[in-house]
């Protein structure tokens, strides 16, 4: 149950890496986007970006596979750009427009798709943990191998239904992966103000959980780690917890002044960690790509992001009669 | 291209502000995600940083402007080899200065009604069938068994059906509503949870995305308040917030309401807070053939359900219809006793108080018209409304607290439907306004009793 370290990853092949970075900057260029449009007023309320965390979500949904489930809070457009759902359903929820993933009802914290099996975009911290941990005891009634995704962060990690959730999930054996993103803040509030147990992934111990911590700026550590842990549930012997450290570049929500952190912590992370630039030198370094290759994707990317925004603005706001659908079923 | 930098808004309700710094100067590269100013609103300073990349061309407020309004451009963004001089007036960006104005005029107008908003849908027209056709064979049964009669039939005919709760398996129920389920169905459609409220409700809700149709039982709904997040903002709101996608099909039950003597944190009526929720539907049987017939019509319903039992109901006996398959749809009030006095509005418990005045009054020559409302959401208003046009009176009856009770709504809606019908205002029975004492004297004090219902139809009756 030690770090996974560089050295225990596998080769990996140049269009796995392409597929990272690809990924990986997409949420990062989407949610740049997204604060382009909130300081627009095009979007509204409550937008957390998930800018630096990119490699946690790209890492683990190289680790699923079909039928997997996920299900996060309210930091969620990179979980869902990361297992393919549609750049501009997301920011056109953002603009609260009819053509989001919830027809502009849910907003940045309450997306979903059946589809491509996101339960969530829940807005209420660590709410989102014993609904994982339900979601994998459906699986489990049902008689499938499937494997569910239950992200939460620091600050939901001293919520009391996680541990609730531990103490069943360990109980019934439940094909759970509980992912702590650790991005040392929860809110304005570092790790080392909140608690003395900063080590996450070890209170999974006292319910007998095995589980280990993970770089979390490192997208094939994630997702080595994540292979294990997939393994160890689809194997039947209960859930798992990842501790993945990772790091928020921009403000809790986008009214956040960080007052709480100096601008070098920031920038030395940015420097000296970030999870793009470092699957960028892998390519290069390996003679997998050139600049111009990268440059190609960039723009790729760019496209995508800006068609997405384009559709995010064109798309109309819901009809007047959906305030009174989607009550009931 | 040359690319406009705008004014951002750093919060929810930014408008204005002061652009206090420059980091870059003009001629810098700027690259996305670099701080370029830094901005001042009422609350605190911010970093700005860039979205587009290319050479700050020209900076068009200096910095130290304050009162710069959201949206106005601020700087000009260039690309290698092109001028900002060359750009003349660069182009709008789409929408956003009128979206905020509207935006806006909205919010102001927030006070007044919506005359734009369409309507609530309405209620359909009052379903008035027989619950089961005349002629159907009947036997006798308890509360308790008739709803462990529902859980199994509805547990034979769907095996995504399961119970989950403390104590519902190898004790056989707290309360004995789930004797004989483990026997009969397995540890894994019965599963005994440990003392753990918040999450197993949670735990269920997922269960329910994932496919499942969970029974959830709470040993009592006072417990309840500890799963309360769970059942309000995932359950209950998960379907409208991911525009109709995920549902969530699932049964919160148990005993709901003052017991005996068990004092104030195990004694309350939870009615009016569950009825108080959109996507809920909530239900309180009284008799033995509606705990059937509606626990069974609760499990197959594609919403969450609340179903509020009543401990002391338990044990009592009814008739109940000897059939395969007995169901009762949801917002159909059911008429015990008819009249033309005077109509009485309850609901579970309530309902013993009400019936037991109704006989009692007619003896005395005043024929009540007993309506027992059996879902609380939705609601048959037109059952009611119905009643008090014929009657001209109403009184309502609930042990729950009386601030903001059913009986208050029930009462709202009288008088915006029927306010030309009433004869005399309508007089709300509830609990008293106080925690539940523990003393034998004082707890009968605390409750709704038979003697105040006669008192308060009299009272309307002008008798």
């Amino acid at each position: 149950m030690a770090t996974t370290k560089p050295a225990d990853i596998p080769n990996v092949s140049k269009d796995e890496l392409l597929g990272y970075y690809r990924d990986m900057l997409l949420i990062r260029r989407f949610e740049e986007k997204a604060g382009q449009l909130y300081g627009m007023g095009l979007i509204g309320g409550f937008c957390h970006l998930y800018i630096g965390q990119e490699a946690v979500v790209v890492g683990l949904e190289a680790a699923a596979k079909e039928g997997d489930k996920r299900v996060t809070s309210y930091r969620d457009h990179g979980h869902m750009l990361a297992c393919g759902m549609d750049a501009k359903g997301v920011m056109a929820e953002l603009t609260g427009r009819e053509g989001g993933y919830s027809k502009g009802k849910g907003g940045s914290m309450h997306m979903f798709s059946r589809e491509k099996h996101f339960y969530g975009g829940h807005g209420i911290v660590g709410a989102q943990v014993p609904i994982g941990a339900g979601l994998s005891f459906a699986d489990k009634y049902l008689g499938n191998d499937n494997v569910t995704f239950s992200y939460f962060g620091d600050g939901a990690a001293n919520q009391g239904q996680v541990y609730e959730t531990y103490n069943m999930a360990q109980l019934w054996d439940l094909p759970v992966v509980f992912v702590i993103e650790n991005n040392q803040y929860a809110m304005g509030m570092s790790v080392k103000r909140s608690t003395k147990s900063p080590s996450y992934w070890e209170r999974g111990v006292a319910y007998g959980i095995a589980g280990e911590a993970v770089d979390g700026m490192d997208v094939l550590a994630v997702k080595a780690a994540g292979e294990k842990a997939v393994a160890h549930c689809r194997a039947g012997k209960g859930p798992y917890i990842l501790e993945v450290n990772t790091y928020r570049y921009r403000g809790h929500s986008m009214s956040d002044p960080a007052k709480y952190r100096t601008r070098d912590e920031v920038e030395k992370m940015r420097s000296e960690k970030d999870a793009i630039e470092h699957v960028r030198e892998l390519l290069v370094q390996g003679g997998h790509a050139t600049d111009d290759d990268l440059k190609a994707i960039d723009k790729e990317i760019k496209a995508v992001v800006n068609e997405s925004a384009e559709f995010a603005k064109e798309s109309p706001e819901p009809d007047v009669s959906e305030l009174w659908t989607d009550i009931y079923a | 291209m040359a690319t406009q930098v705008l004014m951002p808004a750093l919060s929810p309700t930014m408008e204005e502000g002061t652009l206090a710094k420059w980091l870059v100067k003009e001629g810098d590269t700027v690259t996305s995600g670099m701080v370029m100013a830094e901005i001042e609103t009422d609350k605190a300073t911010m970093e700005f940083e860039a979205v587009d990349e290319g050479i700050m061309g020209k900076i068009l407020i200096a910095e130290g402007t304050s009162g710069v309004k959201v949206n106005t451009p601020i700087a000009v963004l260039v690309e290698e080899g092109e001028s900002a001089d060359d750009v003349e007036a660069p182009a709008e960006e789409k929408a956003p200065e009128g979206e905020k104005a509207e935006a806006k005029s909205d919010a102001a107008h927030m006070d007044k009604p919506a005359v734009t908003s369409p309507a609530a849908p309405v209620a359909g027209k009052r379903d008035v069938s027989p619950d089961w056709p005349e002629g159907t064979k009947m036997k006798t049964m308890t509360v308790r068994e008739a709803l462990r009669e529902a859980m199994a039939e509805e547990m034979r005919g769907n095996d995504k059906v399961f119970v989950m709760g403390e104590e519902v398996g190898e004790y056989e129920g707290a309360y004995k509503i789930t004797q004989g389920l483990l026997d009969e169905f397995g540890p894994k459609r019965v599963v005994d949870t440990p003392i753990t409220e918040h999450g197993f409700a949670g735990l269920a809700v997922g269960a329910a995305f994932g496919g499942l149709n969970p029974v959830v039982e709470f040993m009592t709904f006072n417990f309840a308040m500890q799963a309360m997040d769970q059942i309000v903002n995932s359950a209950a709101k998960t379907l409208y917030m991911s525009g109709g996608q995920m549902g969530c099909p699932i049964v919160f039950r148990g005993p709901n309401g003052a017991a005996a003597r068990v004092g104030a944190q195990h004694s309350q009526d939870y009615s009016a807070w569950y009825a108080h929720i959109p996507g809920l539907k909530v239900v309180i049987p009284y008799s033995a053939a509606d705990a059937k017939g509606l626990l069974k019509q609760a499990i197959r319903d594609p919403n969450p359900v609340i179903f509020l039992e009543n401990e002391i109901m338990y044990g009592r006996s009814f008739e109940v219809p000897d059939v395969d398959d007995f169901t009762i749809p949801f917002g159909k009030a059911r008429i015990w006793r008819e009249g033309k006095d005077v109509t009485i509005v309850s609901f579970g418990i309530g309902m013993t108080y009400a019936l037991e005045a109704a006989d009692k009054l007619a003896e005395e020559g005043i024929e009540a018209e007993v309506i027992d409302l059996r879902t609380l959401r939705p609601i048959d208003y037109e059952t009611v409304l119905e009643s008090v046009r014929k009657t001209n009176r109403c009184v309502t009856v609930e042990e729950g607290f009386p601030v903001g009770s059913i009986g208050n709504h029930i009462s709202a809606t009288i008088m915006q439907q029927a306010f030309d019908y009433l004869d005399a205002p309508v007089i709300n029975l509830t609990g008293k306004d106080v925690p539940m004492p523990y003393a034998a004297n004082l707890e009968k004090l605390a409750l709704v009793t038979t003697a105040e219902v006669i008192e308060a139809v009299k009272s309307v009756c002008y008798r």
